[in-house]
């Protein structure tokens, strides 16, 4: 039964855009405007943009809440500028995976968190707990529902932006977030993205989206859905939530170690210093496919005829015309080079591991 | 409307009897369109031998994986190489140049277990 699936601010324009919808995570969003593969190609060599208003959008502010953030997340928060984002991670108390966000420093104490969607609550209960057993002088708001996300991406980015508002391009580097006046609404921009593009993420009160979005599509930006977007973060090596870690996962398992200050007090400092000095028996790693078949989530992976792990993500790269994916093996099968097959629905298939990310763009 | 010239099935093949009377076997543009960006066909070797409705092969879309079936028993005479070295063909001419495979030793009598053009218009009609 599909019922009460939360709608973004978009939805009527996707809909005049011939999107085709499906329910993701309790939200009814885009998979596909032209194509996929069309807008993959679109995003590498031009520009695309995706509704991400379904992401989990958390204020936290107040004289405690870098010290909240600091105890919840896995980055160091104190040397976070204002004007700055970072990648990071909301690790449980054993280590494992809860969810992985960007932790936006707006103001002396002013905070926001992008989290994913099928994690909000768990985000939201999270930092409420540690909120109320320890940093009372924090304050949380979501701002999911009045809120919208876009996010601009691919080389014509930049430009496209400038024609918007001037000079906001031009004044961040990656991971930098400012304050701009966008078409007359206040909107929070970032040089970030989940596509492995230069690009941004716009967050704006959620009547101002669609003539963002109408503008953007006007100026050339080609509509992209969620299957775009999940082929070109795995093009660009970056890990799903859900798909390829979870809370059964750990940060060295995932690969994320370098995301995890060792040297900080934390929710989950103790049990990640542990895993560290134990070691892990699986990595996830990247792979190819060597001979043709398409590798899916939940494949299994064979080496010496017994199965030894599980494809998380997998698919045909346009970018690259190869089959590509994701999975744990044991550490020693993680190394560049190591060839195990993937159980391709019932078809032994030949791999190889190989070091992530698959596609890199040419920097200037 | 549907070329009337073949009969389909409920999973979207359709076939088309020649003159000679082998068969060509294909998928609908209805069957392409909801499968998105086709990027991979796997489809049986010559001498194969198939039962009417049996699995004759896979077709996999950017998102999915699907089974085809074939329409009618025969025997493989000819896999469209073709098409396996260009999967996207099968978004561009469903109906013609991305047949699949070519059978013979096709009984006729088979064809009345599918559906005409206009049946398959109406089940259509029916899931829009």
């Amino acid at each position: 039964m599909v019922t009460h699936l939360q709608r973004s601010p978009l939805h009527a324009s996707h809909l005049a855009h011939g999107a085709r919808m499906v329910p993701f995570a309790a939200w009814e969003l885009p998979l596909q405007f032209a194509g996929i593969i069309a807008e993959v190609r679109a995003v590498r060599s031009a520009s695309g943009l995706f509704d991400v208003s379904h992401m989990g959008r958390l204020g936290v502010r107040g004289p405690q809440a870098a010290g909240l953030l600091d105890w919840a997340l896995t980055a160091p928060i104190p040397s976070l500028a204002v004007g700055r984002a970072r990648y990071t991670l909301a690790c449980s108390t054993d280590g494992g995976i809860l969810d992985d966000a960007v932790v936006y420093r707006s103001g002396p104490e002013e905070y926001l968190l992008v989290c994913n969607a099928a994690n909000r609550d768990t985000v939201w209960r999270w930092l409420l707990r540690w909120q109320t057993e320890r940093f009372g002088d924090a304050a949380l708001e979501d701002r999911t529902l009045d809120t919208a996300m876009v996010a601009l991406q691919g080389p014509q980015a930049p430009a496209l932006l400038e024609r918007l508002a001037s000079g906001v391009a031009g004044g961040l580097t990656s991971f930098g977030c400012a304050q701009a006046q966008v078409l007359g609404w206040p909107t929070v921009v970032s040089r970030t993205g989940y596509t492995g593009e230069d690009g941004f993420e716009l967050i704006l009160a959620a009547e101002g989206a669609p003539r963002l979005w109408e503008r953007l599509v006007e100026m050339g930006a080609a509509p992209c859905g969620l299957g775009a977007r999940d082929l070109l973060r795995l093009e660009a090596g970056l890990l799903l939530h859900g798909a390829d870690m979870d809370s059964a996962a750990n940060p060295f398992e995932a690969g994320l170690e370098r995301f995890v200050a060792l040297d900080k007090e934390s929710a989950a400092s103790a049990a990640l210093r542990r895993i560290r000095q134990e070691g892990v028996r699986r990595k996830l790693t990247g792979f190819q496919m060597v001979e043709r078949g398409i590798p899916r989530h939940g494949y299994a992976i064979v080496h010496l005829g017994a199965a030894v792990g599980t494809v998380t993500s997998g698919g045909y790269s346009p970018t690259l015309d190869r089959s590509v994916g994701l999975g744990y093996v044991p550490v020693e099968l993680a190394q560049p080079g190591t060839r195990f097959a993937v159980d391709v629905r019932g078809r032994l298939v030949e791999a190889q591991a190989v070091s992530l990310p698959f596609y890199s763009r040419r920097r200037k | 409307m549907y070329p009337r010239d073949r009969k389909y099935t409920k999973e979207h093949e359709w076939v088309l009897l020649e003159a000679d009377g082998d068969a060509v076997v294909g998928i609908t543009s209805y069957a392409q369109e909801q499968l998105g960006d086709i990027v991979f066909v796997d489809l049986p070797s010559p001498g194969t031998r198939l039962a009417q409705f049996q699995k004759l092969g896979e077709v996999e879309s950017v998102k999915a994986v699907s089974d085809l079936y074939s329409p009618v028993a025969g025997e493989v005479l000819e896999a469209n190489a073709r098409l396996v070295q260009h999967p996207e063909l099968l978004n561009q001419d469903p109906h013609g140049a991305a047949w699949l495979v070519r059978l013979g030793g096709v009984d006729k009598a088979d064809l009345e277990n599918l559906l005409s053009a206009k049946a398959y218009d109406q089940l259509l009609a029916r899931q829009a």
